[in-house]
């Protein structure tokens, strides 16, 4: 229930908050997006039925860039 | 089409590689269903426990936590003849003489529903029927629940709230002080919405280092290791590891409408006293949807009434990371998945539950 699962926009009916979303392995779901501002193609968490934050790729990469980074320089 | 996931096999094998070096004595807690399932679905409670680090779920799942006396509440309701709507996991939780699953079969009108949207819109096709959902999570549905309240739907439409939120159960567990924890693994989808500044004033007060973690094995390790070089370096704070998804700020637009629809109020979780500030109750002008308040007559036998745990589950003792599941006695034996006594072997986000599917595994 409390779990949140990733999905990337599909389409976007503006009038209903309702976007199109898929989760990959042929799963495609609609959500309510009233919580978010998204367009086509980003990627959002979803959980029981809203999108409640959008999730960045980018974001993701410099994530592990920087561990990367930090883990060669320095040990626990 | 691949949804993109957090993956570095090398990255992992170095995370993994440094902690081996030496052997630590850390505690650390989490609290959500979807982190343990992650440690315990890659080994990672194991591995980490060869180091020295012992990883606890606290009362990371919204079905757990919610007290005998709300899931009375729902069985009242639906007794007297109300159509009861709520996500999967709530209906099996046995209540005193019989789950909301049990009444179903006996006739009862209880709808699993995937979103509470799917509630509403029964509703609106049933207009002569009335419905009550059954609202339960954390800050991750609040919001779905006050936006809906918030566009004012159909008045045969009701909300049994039993919405919590996190940090003040962590406060409430750092100052009780008996789980001795280390370090916190912040949730990750909390976090999209409170975002930082709520974790901040706990490490302030208690010194307890923080990390908010995402989902993937590698992020529970890169938490994990976070944490131990706040603790070695002695630089405590709360840090971030789930950028991808977390907002410093959270999700501001999310709040705002949790302020609009809920007022703060102490509540109950199973397994704790009353926590400060911890629930979430519908304010006065949108009373009317408040099923507490509609239905207070069908409801008022229950005010007295005193409830307890089912008998020998420890649930409680799970829930404050006192014990494992497998240290309670019924574990496995007369409590299963098929035949759970409490909510944490019910709830897929349950402790009991995750360790009985991954026990299977091994
Ligand atoms: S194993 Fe069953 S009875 Fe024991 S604590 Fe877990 S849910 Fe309760």
């Amino acid at each position: 229930m409390c779990l949140a699962v990733p999905g990337k926009i599909i389409s976007i009916d503006k009038e209903n908050n309702q976007a199109t979303i898929d989760y990959g392995n042929k799963t495609i779901r609609k959500a309510n997006i009233s919580l978010v501002t998204v367009s086509v193609g980003d990627y959002v968490l979803v959980h029981a039925g809203f999108a409640i934050q959008k999730v960045d790729p980018k974001e993701a990469e410099e994530t592990l860039a920087l561990f990367r980074e930090i883990l060669s320089n320095e040990e626990v | 089409m691949i949804v993109f996931s957090l993956k570095d096999k090398n990255l992992s094998q170095h995370i993994i590689h440094d902690l081996k070096k030496k052997q630590r004595n850390y505690q650390f807690m989490h609290v959500c269903g979807t982190h343990q399932d992650t440690l315990m679905k890659h080994g990672l409670d194991t591995l980490l426990k060869e180091v020295g680090i012992n990883i606890l779920q606290g009362p990371g799942c919204p079905v757990c936590v919610t007290t005998p006396k709300e899931i009375e509440e729902m069985i009242v309701l639906a007794r007297s003849g109300l159509i009861i709507a709520t996500y999967g996991d709530m209906i099996q939780v046995p209540g005193i003489n019989a789950s909301l699953k049990d009444m179903q079969t006996e006739g009862y009108s209880i709808l699993t529903v995937y979103s509470i949207e799917d509630a509403v819109s029964f509703a609106q096709k049933n207009p002569k029927r009335t419905v009550v959902f059954m609202a339960v999570g954390f800050e991750t549905t609040a919001p779905s629940t006050a936006l809906t309240l918030l566009n004012r739907p159909v008045k045969n439409f009701h909300i049994l709230c039993c919405h919590r939120t996190i940090p003040p159960a962590l406060r409430l567990l750092l100052e009780m002080g008996e789980s001795n924890i280390d370090g916190l693994i912040d949730p990750g989808h909390v976090s999209t919405i409170i975002g930082m500044k709520p974790y901040e004033h706990l490490t302030e007060q208690y010194g307890i280092p923080q990390v908010i973690a995402g989902f993937e094995p590698i992020d529970i390790l890169m938490a994990v290791w976070m944490l131990i070089r706040q603790i070695e370096s002695n630089d405590i704070k709360v840090e971030n590891e789930y950028a991808r998804a977390v907002d410093p700020k959270g999700n501001q637009y999310a709040q705002q409408v949790i302020q609009d629809i809920f007022n703060k109020k102490d509540v109950a979780w199973r397994g704790f006293p009353l926590i400060k500030g911890s629930g979430l109750e519908i304010k006065e002008e949108f009373e009317h949807y408040d099923a507490r308040k509609t239905f207070e007559d069908i409801l008022e036998p229950l005010a007295e009434k005193e409830f307890k745990e089912p008998d020998g589950c420890r649930c409680g003792e799970v829930l404050r990371g006192l014990i494992q599941p497998e240290n309670c006695p019924l574990f496995e034996k007369t409590c299963t998945p098929d035949h759970p006594i409490g909510p944490c072997m019910v709830s897929v986000e349950g402790s009991c539950h995750i360790s009985y599917k991954y026990s299977k595994r091994r």
